[in-house]
């Protein structure tokens, strides 16, 4: 099922990412195209078979409950756009 | 018990729902190993996988997953073997990956009950819809500056349970008294403090109206309720919000809405228009959730004793009254001390001690049972010198005050101020002829035939022995005076 541009720009808007209408188009495009791409799997016949969620290790590994990281505030804040102090600054959002 | 609106069209039925955002108890983060525990320095309990790095990848705690079986085992729910994770995409500045990792198709825990216990004495089952494991989110600060907030992610990624119950309650009572037993429940398993003023468990309320025998109706989400007072008094102002909507002709729309104490109101909290478009799907990051049946069984088989159980238990083998038991099961340390002070006594005695004066002194001092100015010993030696005819229990209540000021012990206080009680009936004579000297007028009424002047009589003497006649004795000693 194809993508239709009102589709790609809520899309967008959930994301929080603005786009152009040029922009719209072209994603609309591309977008369709992956997801043709993707949509050629279900050409193959799998009835009857369990979905897969992963190869290899069929489990997921549990950690033990033990603090082993935390207490680098630098490193955490390094790629932040702004800080205010110890903090991310962001936007000012309020509800 | 039944609640009900009465409107002119006829009387409107609540439905409430309730999902429960409990804090799981463990050292670490649900998938990374930065601490889980409250406040620190801001962003100091943050890894960089909390902070989303690109990159970084989730491990799951296994204490966070016990945890969780745990609750579930406590909720009488069933166990998935196998469940899994997926990505509950939204857009918000506190949520560093612009998803959380929840469980959406294949939750942990299934289907489990409540029962909760109404003020008429009537209990109830609510069910559990089902409990899944997600990250929190971090925390927004809105007031630092004027023009931008200041995010700390030293709560994204601590563990959640969500634990959501089916739409069975139908009284804000309900809901109270759900909140309250499975806030027991947690506590009793250790897998969460239930501490809603902290936030470690809080609750998002479910509310529609309907008339008898209907359908659901629409309903709308309160968020995010932050205590069993306000979730209650939200409930109720909520359905009447509804109620005069629908009298009107109008239709409520689904929605989300915050409840406002200050005002007592519910209004609508976001926009509608992207409202519930989580786009789900599975973690790519992880791997199913397999959980071995030992495992599970082992940790079914170290399960304290539940509020349930105990209930019973305490019933059965101390005899007290079942309101009694359900009472002093309400809290784990309280169970322990009435067991404490029970143990060998007179267990109706402990049990009304407790209920009545303790809990009393508690109230009035602030504290609660783990920092009690009596503590269960001391409490059962009071009881002891009730039981040995030491004292009598008018003067017990004394002592107790007394207990409750200084920290004494029952024996020392009633050493030091005398208030054995007299058995003595040389001492109780000398205090009837004392008592009937001083009122010949109302000795002669008496023996005219006014018989209730009796108690007027007991009244005097034991006044006249300081409080401490021994009650049985002085109404032997003057039964016989008077008869005379």
């Amino acid at each position: 099922m194809p993508l239709d541009t009102a589709t790609v720009r809520r899309i967008a808007r959930l994301a929080r990412i603005g786009i152009t209408d040029d922009e719209a188009g072209r994603l609309q495009g591309e977008l369709n195209g992956i997801l043709g791409w993707v949509e050629q799997l279900s050409e193959i016949d799998v009835e009857g078979v369990q979905p897969l969620s992963g190869v290899g290790q069929a489990a997921l590994r549990m950690r033990e409950d033990k603090v082993t990281d935390g207490n680098k505030v630098d490193a955490v804040l390094s790629n932040a756009p702004e800080r205010a102090g110890p903090f991310f600054a962001v936007p000012k959002v309020v509800e | 018990m039944s609640y009900e609106i009465e409107r002119a069209t006829g009387s409107w039925e609540l439905v409430i729902g309730l999902e429960v955002h409990a804090q799981v108890i463990s050292e670490s983060k649900l998938f990374s190993g930065a601490s889980a525990s409250y406040g620190g320095e801001p962003n100091s309990h943050v890894s960089l996988v909390d902070a989303a790095f690109p990159g970084m990848l989730p491990v799951i705690n296994r204490e966070c997953v016990a945890q969780a079986v745990r609750t579930g085992l406590g909720l009488d729910a069933r166990v998935n073997l196998e469940s899994r994770f997926d990505r509950k995409n939204y857009f918000y500045a506190d949520l560093p990956a612009g998803y959380q990792i929840s469980q959406f198709t294949h939750p942990v825990i299934g289907a489990g009950k409540v029962e909760i216990e109404l003020a008429d004495g009537s209990r109830r089952e609510i069910g559990v819809t089902r409990l899944h494991l997600e990250q929190d989110a971090g925390k927004s600060l809105h007031d630092q500056s004027p023009d931008s907030s200041h995010i700390d992610l030293n709560r994204a990624g601590v563990g959640l349970m969500e634990i959501v119950s089916e739409p069975d309650m139908r009284s804000p009572e309900e809901a109270g008294a759900y909140l309250r037993k499975l806030r027991t429940i947690l506590r009793y398993l250790g897998t969460c403090d239930g501490n809603m003023e902290e936030g470690s468990m809080r609750a998002d309320v479910n509310v529609s109206v309907r008339k008898a025998g209907e359908p659901f109706r629409t309903r709308c989400e309160i968020k995010n309720v932050n205590s069993i007072r306000f979730v209650m008094q939200a409930i109720e102002v909520e359905a009447r919000r509804q109620v005069a909507i629908w009298e009107s002709g109008s239709a409520v729309d689904q929605e989300t809405r915050l409840f406002d104490p200050q005002r007592g109101e519910t209004r609508a909290l976001r926009s509608k228009e992207d409202a519930h478009d989580y786009r789900y799907f599975p973690d790519p990051d992880l791997l199913p959730l397999v959980l071995e049946r030992e495992w599970v069984d082992r940790l079914r088989a170290e399960l304290p004793e539940l509020p349930d159980a105990k209930r019973r238990r305490l019933a059965e083998e101390y005899g007290i009254p079942d309101y009694d038991a359900s009472v002093l099961v309400a809290e784990k340390p309280v169970a322990a001390f009435f067991e404490t002070v029970a143990k060998g006594r007179d267990a109706r005695l402990a049990s009304n001690w407790m209920l009545g004066d303790l809990f009393a002194a508690l109230n009035r001092t602030g504290r609660g049972i783990e920092n009690s100015p009596v503590s269960a010993e001391s409490l059962g030696g009071l009881l002891d010198l009730i039981a040995d005819g030491t004292i009598n229990g008018r003067i017990a209540k004394d002592v107790f005050e007394e207990m409750v000021e200084t920290g004494d012990g029952a024996g020392v206080i009633v050493e030091r101020k005398g208030l054995r009680q007299v058995t003595d009936s040389g001492a109780i004579d000398a205090a009837i002829e004392q008592v009937l000297g001083a009122h010949g007028d109302k000795l002669a009424e008496f023996r005219a035939g006014k018989d209730k002047l009796f108690g007027f009589f007991v009244g005097q003497v034991m006044k006249a022995t300081g409080g401490k006649g021994n009650p049985a004795l002085v109404n032997a000693a003057l039964k016989a005076r008077l008869a005379s």
